[in-house]
């Protein structure tokens, strides 16, 4: 065991935990986080994922120890000053969850890949999204709201 | 029992669910807890518990605590189980179902504000808890509204009709002169003499028995409302549970954490029918945070403080297992031969049984001009839920409580109570979200494993299924071997049908038994004999005037402690009976040059007898429907394709339809595929799903469903199979099980909500159970269009790159002509489908 020190969503936390421990279980377990699930502990379904500085990462396979020092974002973390972030406001009006288990990794996914890439066209939003599973199967409502986040952030950039 | 306020009758002091579990439920089921409650009302009401019930009176009371507490069933036939107002004129409502995502839950709501008549917002509801919802058995079958939200439904109309009487006493007017908007009853002479739902009961309980020989039954004195009269009815509500499944709110059954509790990993094991010889604790002894390994049979668990812990103690647990002494099953490359040649059981399959052939089926063949012979397989297939299993389970105080997603809480709470030998009223489940349910969850072991470890332990135990596990241990789809001859006269009309499977589903497992869950298999418990291994043909309408159908099981050597042990996956065998029997329809329509939507309409058309529930008008409806939508360009398939042509580079694209019915419900689909002769990559571009569930409560929450259904269909027939040799299943993880991703999904769906009632605006039109039916249209659907685009039938699913190249690249070394390609292709290709030849799309990142 030791001391690690986290920076998530914000704040900073001081955990005792063996330092090979999977991110994930720190951030639940110790944390009380419950954005990032366990799905595989393989990085094969993106359930587990988190922003690490800004990059969707599974936290799944991440040992605490090589979080430390990096800002990381669950999916408590995205809303800003009471409002949800746009991409989350478009996983509501397009209905998209169903079981709603995975979509902690789809929205981080989004999140990360509109930041990247602020105009992705349908092959881009596939590909980007391509790694992250859901069983549920609610892809092309997942895909609808891509496309909707998009358009939301760029009015808000317009905005500013 | 002592009087409280206002002469209230005081029950034993409620067990509360831990302080923080209550506050996150709290938001979530509005007034969740007998402490919410109390603030909400300021008094001490009972309905939610069924005051009712008999068991209140034994055992624990407040002025006793020594004695454990107890968890009476909540009273189906008083109307305050279902039922309660609060003073501000809210209402809470106590459903024993579950909801898997499907929004369940929100059309319940609709359909009880409607009947009750209050606004949606003025509603909460309670779901799937055994101390507090009446049994109705959780969810399965797709039934949520076409069975139990009908019951929900009477009960709120009698609710209404209850305050009618309460305000006619109170306002001194006849019933017939008042008028009920949204939670306010008024004279209809005089509006300003009012009284609100929260005047008149708000608080205090109904008290009035309903009733009905079961709790499907239940129901009041009043009627409900015609169709014409509902609002809610029909509108897009948007789903109450989405906001905290995307803003990270609402709490799961895998969130739940209480004071002392521990961490538990199971251990399986290696090959299957493996027996335990020893086990060396020396191996994980001095492990941090180590507290036990627990093992009774050929169950192995280890217990440790933290939940990484006890994933390395599972790991590096020394076990000595001895192997059996015959293999278990056959290795999957060999289940097909295995199945055709196999002894079937001696006993035909539950369920009911197939019905007596019709005409002279053999008679028929043997007179006809054509007659086609096709064999199709389908392998094993997994629920592989997103979420590997878990619960947690608490056993302080001499009671059991499970924190879990079983789907069917009550026989969870039922058969735990058996397997731990414990009074049911001492155990309760408390169902919370998780990975989707689909069939899964009717036999959740790990809140078997959970309660036994917690008691063993007498501490709160969490267990938590590693993805292996999952992937290779979860209840399978039973594999289907199926064999089809019919008969076309010499006008190509369809004159004889023969359909014999066999089906791999003897070790079939219940809802939660108490001996058929693996935990109790694997300690050595057994059900008096295995599954009789039910099934039975496909749901269709067509008049087939010499028909006979027979399904007949067979076993494997290993029934017990099995991983191809089977369970209800989504829609139980319809995507399998489906495949076989609309893809042989269509080979039927190409044998006689017929369009295939013409060759299914006429089908349907050769008789006019139809049901109570119009299947034959509606099964119409949908055919038509969804080839309209399509824009279906009549015509034979396959294709045209000239001869000797060079396909490289060339993506072939064609249209198949599948038509079924599922209970009440009718569905066509149409799939629109690409296909790529270079690669064998299939692509599902377009899906149209003509769909008759008759009355829809929620449109847009049907059409999400629908969707999920539709694209979870795709994945099955494109991807997902069980491999396994002979030892051992070798399906483990999404390399080895692969499923859907984002860029397999259609370019476009539509879903075509249909009424095809002869009278559509008849105001009794029930809703029927949807989502399911639509599932099993997929793989013939796209087969069939597979087939139009290449002129290469699929008989074996699923249909992966490899298998398709293999189809296509067989097809062209052989005769050109269609009739010879038919039946020669059966059951011969074998393909490596361990790993996708897209795998690298796997590659881990993070």
């Amino acid at each position: 065991m030791s001391e690690i020190t986290l920076r998530v969503n914000g704040e900073t936390h001081t955990v005792d935990v063996d330092p090979s421990t999977p991110l994930l279980y720190v951030l639940r377990n110790d944390l009380g986080l419950r954005g990032p699930r366990f799905g595989c502990g393989l990085s094969q379904c993106g359930t587990c994922t988190v922003l690490m500085n800004g990059t969707a990462v599974r936290s799944c396979s991440r040992p605490v120890s090589r979080a430390q020092g990096t800002e990381i974002t669950t999916l408590e973390g995205l809303a800003a000053d009471g409002e949800l972030h746009p991409v989350q406001q478009a996983w509501i009006d397009e209905q998209v969850p169903q079981c709603g288990y995975c979509q902690n990794g789809q929205i981080l996914t989004a999140k990360a890949l509109l930041d990247d890439n602020p105009n992705p066209d349908d092959d881009e939003i596939r590909e980007g999204m391509n790694r992250v599973l859901c069983r549920c199967m609610t892809y092309y409502r997942i895909q609808a709201a891509v496309k909707r986040a998009a358009v939301a952030m760029a009015d808000g950039d317009a905005d500013r | 029992m002592s009087a409280g306020r206002n002469g209230e009758q005081r029950l034993p002091a409620e067990r509360q669910l831990p302080a923080e579990v209550d506050r996150a439920l709290a938001p979530w089921h509005g007034t969740s807890s007998r402490r919410d409650f109390l603030r909400t009302s300021g008094l001490f009401v009972l309905g939610f518990t069924g005051f009712g019930a008999a068991g209140l009176h034994r055992g624990a009371t407040a002025d006793n605590p020594g004695e454990p507490p107890l968890y009476p069933d909540p009273d189906y036939l008083q109307l305050d189980s279902w039922l309660v107002v609060h003073e501000d004129g809210t209402a809470t409502f106590y459903v024993g179902k579950t909801d898997g995502g499907q929004g369940t839950g929100t059309a319940t709501r609709q359909i009880m504000c409607d009947e009750l008549d209050i606004a949606y917002d003025m509603s909460t509801l309670v779901m799937g808890r055994t101390d507090k919802t009446v049994d109705q058995g959780g969810s399965g079958g797709s039934d949520a509204i076409e069975r139990d939200a009908m019951v929900s439904r009477r009960v709120a109309a009698e609710g209404r009709r209850v305050l009618l009487e309460m305000a006619s006493e109170h306002l001194g007017v006849p019933v017939g002169e008042l008028d009920v908007r949204e939670g306010v009853i008024s004279v209809r002479d005089d509006p300003s003499r009012s009284a609100t739902y929260g005047e008149l009961v708000g608080g205090r309980r109904f008290d009035i028995a309903l009733t009905g020989n079961s709790v499907n039954a239940t129901t009041g004195v009043a009627s409900v409302k015609p169709v014409q009269d509902l609002r809610l009815v029909g509108q897009s509500i948007p789903r109450y549970d989405i906001p905290g499944k995307v803003d990270g709110s609402l709490e799961w059954a895998i969130d739940v954490q209480l004071p002392g509790m521990v961490h538990a990993r199971n251990v399986r094991p290696p090959f299957v029918g493996a027996t335990l010889v020893g086990i060396d604790e020396s191996s994980v002894r001095d492990l941090p945070g180590f507290i036990r390994v627990v093992n009774r049979g050929n169950y192995v668990a280890v217990v440790c403080e933290r939940e990484e812990q006890a994933i390395e103690a599972a790991d590096r647990l020394a076990v000595q297992w001895e192997p059996p002494a015959a293999a278990p099953f056959p290795a999957s490359d060999d289940l097909f031969d295995y199945m055709r040649s196999a002894t079937p059981v001696a006993a035909p399959g539950g369920g009911r049984p197939p019905p007596s052939p019709v005409g002279d089926p053999e008679a028929a063949l043997a007179g006809a001009a054509t007659v086609v012979e096709a064999a199709y397989d389908v392998p094993f297939q997994g629920h592989t839920a997103i979420g590997p299993a878990h619960a947690l389970a608490d056993p302080s105080d001499g009671q059991m409580t499970i924190y879990t997603n079983d789907m069917k809480p009550y026989s969870h709470r039922t058969g735990i109570a058996e397997f731990l030998d414990m009074p049911p009223d001492r155990v309760r489940v408390i169902w919370m979200d998780g990975p989707q349910l689909y069939g899964r969850t009717a036999a959740d072991d790990a809140g078997f494993e959970a309660a036994y470890l917690a008691k063993e332990l007498g501490r709160p135990v969490r267990v938590q299924w590693a993805r292996y596990e999952e992937t290779a241990w979860d209840t399978k789809g039973p594999a289907f071997a199926f064999d089809l001859r019919g008969g076309l006269d010499a006008g190509g009309n369809l004159v004889a049908l023969d359909y014999r499977a066999r089906i791999a589903n003897y070790a079939h497992v219940g809802y939660n038994q108490p001996r058929t869950v693996l935990i109790a298999q694997l300690m050595g418990l057994r059900p008096e004999r295995p599954s009789s291994g039910g099934g039975r043909g496909p749901d269709d309408m067509y008049h087939i005037p010499n028909r006979r159908e027979e399904t007949r099981a067979i076993r494997f050597a290993q029934a017990f402690e099995t991983p191809l042990r089977t369970g209800n996956l989504r829609d139980p065998n319809g995507p399998q009976t489906t495949f076989a029997g609309e893809s042989f329809i269509d080979e039927l329509a190409a044998a006689g040059g017929a369009d295939p939507v013409a060759f299914r309409l006429e089908l349907l058309r050769g008789s006019t007898d139809d049901d109570a529930a119009h299947r034959r008008a509606r099964s119409i409806a949908v055919v038509e429907a969804a080839a309209a939508a399509y824009g279906w360009d009549p015509r034979p398939s396959p294709k045209a394709v000239d001869a000797g042509q060079d396909l490289a580079g060339r993506i072939l694209t064609g249209r198949g339809i599948a038509y079924a019915y599922r209970a009440r419900t009718t569905v066509a689909t149409i799939a629109e595929v690409e296909v790529d002769p270079e690669t064998g990559r299939v692509w599902v571009r377009r899906m149209v799903c003509g769909h008759d569930c008759g009355l829809v409560i929620n449109p847009d929450g049907l059409e999400s469903t629908v969707q999920g259904n539709l694209l979870h269909g795709i994945s099955r027939t494109l991807y997902e199979e069980v491999r396994f040799d002979a030892e051992k299943v070798t399906s483990v993880d999404w390399r080895t099980h692969p499923t859907l991703t984002h860029t397999d999904t259609p370019e476009h769906m539509e879903v075509v909500i249909v009424n095809g009632d002869p009278n559509p605006d008849r105001p009794d039109l029930l809703p029927y159970g949807a989502g399911e039916p639509s599932h099993r249209t997929v793989p013939a659907a796209i087969a069939n269009a597979i087939y139009d685009a290449t002129g290469v039938r699929m008989r074996r699913l699923p249909l992966r790159p490899e298998r398709v190249l293999a189809e296509l690249e067989r097809a062209t070394r052989l005769d050109q002509d269609p009739a010879s390609l038919i039946g020669s292709l059966r059951d011969k290709v074998k393909i490596n489908g361990d790993i996708m030849s897209t795998g690298s799309r796997w590659d881990a990142v993070g």
